[in-house]
């Protein structure tokens, strides 16, 4: 009788491409941590008084050495400038990449579930009624309205998805009509806005850079930092939801536990950079695409590739929200959708037609 | 040696009971059982049940194993996941065990049941690009990876082509006899059934209605309550034995 082990061919082929596979996604995101490291300095190097890239290099390098003035400008203004659109990008891609694996849907991000859509409330809140929805301090009501208004929105879609039977179509749907319900009461609270407050509202609303500072930076870092490795332990399991709730259930996946962590986890990476920079809409679909074309589902290249790609992204498009009209700094949120879309409709029909 | 046998164990989804009271006797590893029952008999469940995904009262009890020893393959769905087939194989070995980094053994159980499937050369394929038959012997390497010692398919063979159909019973006669394993497969046809499995789990209506060595399980009576079709178990000219359909007797 012929046993298991005389069936088997000589294993030659399988892992040879695997590993050439595993190495080209390291270059890959390597390649992207390069990039981003460039758009960085370009963008530090931009702004009303332009400065040579190798000027701006030698000034993060060795700061002492260099220009007092220069030193102030590269290091208190446009470094946290460059750097929040470096750590917003970053969790507004994650959180975006997270959603669409939980809920195995392709459209799922912080915005379409309602999330900035509550936090534009909170914030028009603040800057319409003058209400604060936590006491504190003038400077920060603003950024913490926008926040306990995501959390509010964040833990209804939470609350939703411990239901028992509850399906991902089903949340989708519940996070569509937060959108329209946060959606219309800001357009209410806009009608009866003074002109001055409806002005600060339609900008926030755009979503802006300009107002970051090291705080600032410091804080979304911090989120960044602490979810990752939450996210980074839970890989295979992240991977495997993504083959289906019963194949992955199949493979010993909580998958009920893990959808609400993630979901919690997402909450948090949206909410914060949402209520500093404002409504900056595309990264949180466009960053996840970008790296599963380049890089796959596999979460321990897709995680990096996510926070890379949206990093790089938004970086990309602070370089250019300076670069288009010299002197005036555009609302970033736009030039993320106008400059994104071609780029991203590129990508698809170049390479991306089989994924979904 | 591994074995499995269920105690008055019930199984639900929710409040809805589905399984009251299922016994069995001793399922042994080694060889190959199978469980048969019409659509929607409960077979699904009582997988689900045994892979501790359902609750319930009653004891399923491991002999030489545990729970962590057990893969399930569900039913074939589609895979939209944007991994390579052998990217997948390796997600269903780390699952569970953890670690980011591929061991040469790893890398080896991965090639070892891709090359006993002939499957080797979809190693790069991505997901989304299979053929249904191409997806269930995926599923089936993704099942076996880890080497299970406890193995519930559901319906391993239905999208396959019979030269396919035939490999894939083979190996996993091959397998369970080689790793001891309680190998419980649930399949359609009879004839399969009759050929490569040795015991025989039957269900209807949420019940186990029989249990036992596949020919003597198979009973004519039994296959008209479980399918309500007439039908007769003849040997064949080499000596097999084969069951033949006459007519359905069940109206709708």
């Amino acid at each position: 009788m012929t046993s298991l082990a005389d069936l088997q061919v000589p294993a030659e082929t399988g892992h040879h491409p695997y590993r050439r596979l595993v190495l080209r996604r390291i270059l890959i995101l390597a390649g992207l941590s390069l990039l981003l490291a460039l758009s960085v300095a370009v963008d530090v190097s931009l702004g009303p008084a332009r400065y040579a890239l190798g000027e701006v290099v030698a000034t993060l390098l060795q700061p002492a050495q260099a220009e007092a003035q220069m030193r102030m400008v590269v290091w208190e203004i446009r470094m946290p400038m460059a750097l929040m659109a470096v750590t917003v990008g970053a969790c507004l891609s994650l959180a975006g990449a997270q959603m669409q694996t939980i809920l195995a849907n392709p459209l799922a991000s912080p915005f379409t579930l309602g999330i900035s859509a509550a936090a534009s409330f909170g914030a028009a809140l603040a800057m319409v009624l003058g209400v604060a929805l936590v006491p504190t301090a003038l400077a920060l009501m603003v950024p913490i309205n926008a926040f306990a208004m995501a959390m509010v929105a964040a833990l209804l879609i939470f609350a939703l998805s411990t239901m028992r039977g509850v399906t991902v179509e089903t949340i989708v749907l519940l996070g569509i009509a937060l959108v329209f319900t946060f959606n219309a009461l800001l357009a209410l609270l806009q009608y009866f806005a003074s002109e001055q407050a409806l002005a600060a509202v339609v900008f926030w609303t755009m979503g802006s850079l300009t107002k970051a500072t090291w705080t600032k930076v410091a804080v979304t870092a911090l989120i960044l930092v602490i979810v990752t490795p939450l996210f980074a332990r839970r890989a295979w399991a992240l991977t495997a939801i993504r083959l289906g709730e019963t194949r992955a259930a199949a493979m010993g996946v909580p998958v009920r536990r893990l959808r609400l962590e993630t979901l919690v986890l997402v909450s948090a990476l949206a909410a914060v950079p949402v209520s500093f920079v404002g409504t900056i809409g595309f990264i949180g679909i466009v960053g996840p695409h970008i790296a599963r074309l380049l890089l796959g589902e596999d979460q321990r290249f897709f995680l990096p590739g996510s926070i890379l790609a949206g990093a790089l992204i938004l970086s990309a498009t602070s370089v250019l929200s300076k670069a288009i009209l010299p002197g005036a700094v555009l609302p970033i949120g736009i030039i993320t959708a106008l400059v994104g879309v071609p780029f991203f409709a590129t990508l698809i029909f170049t390479h991306g037609r089989r994924q979904w | 040696m591994v074995s499995l046998q269920l105690n008055a164990v019930e199984a639900r989804y929710g409040r809805k009971v589905v399984y009251a009271e299922a016994s069995t006797p001793e399922i042994a590893g080694g060889r190959l059982t199978a469980l048969v029952g019409a659509n929607a008999a409960g077979k699904s469940t009582l997988f689900r049940r045994i892979a501790g995904q359902l609750a319930g009262k009653g004891e399923v009890r491991f002999v030489g194993a545990g729970l962590h020893d057990l893969r399930y393959m569900p039913q074939d769905t589609g895979m939209t996941a944007a991994l390579s087939v052998y990217e997948s194989v390796i997600l269903a070995l780390k699952q569970g065990r953890g670690g980011w980094r591929m061991g040469a053994g790893e890398l080896a159980a991965v090639d070892e049941i891709l090359a006993g499937l002939k499957i080797t050369a979809l190693s790069g394929r991505p997901l989304s690009e299979l053929s249904g038959g191409q997806r269930q012997l995926v599923s089936i390497a993704q099942t076996l990876v880890s080497r299970p010692r406890i193995v519930l398919m559901d319906e391993p063979t239905s999208a396959l082509d019979l030269y396919r159909q035939y490999e894939v019973l083979e190996y996993l006669r091959l397998y369970a006899a080689d790793t001891g394993s309680v190998t419980i497969l649930a399949l359609h046809d009879l004839n399969q059934v009759m050929r490569a499995c040795t015991m025989t789990i039957a269900v209807a209506e949420g019940r186990i209605v029989a249990a036992g060595p596949t020919l003597e399980t198979l009973r004519p009576e039994l296959i008209r309550q479980l399918y309500g079709i007439e039908a007769r178990v003849e040997t064949c000219s080499r000596g097999c034995p084969m069951m033949i359909v006459d007519r359905a007797v069940r109206e709708g």
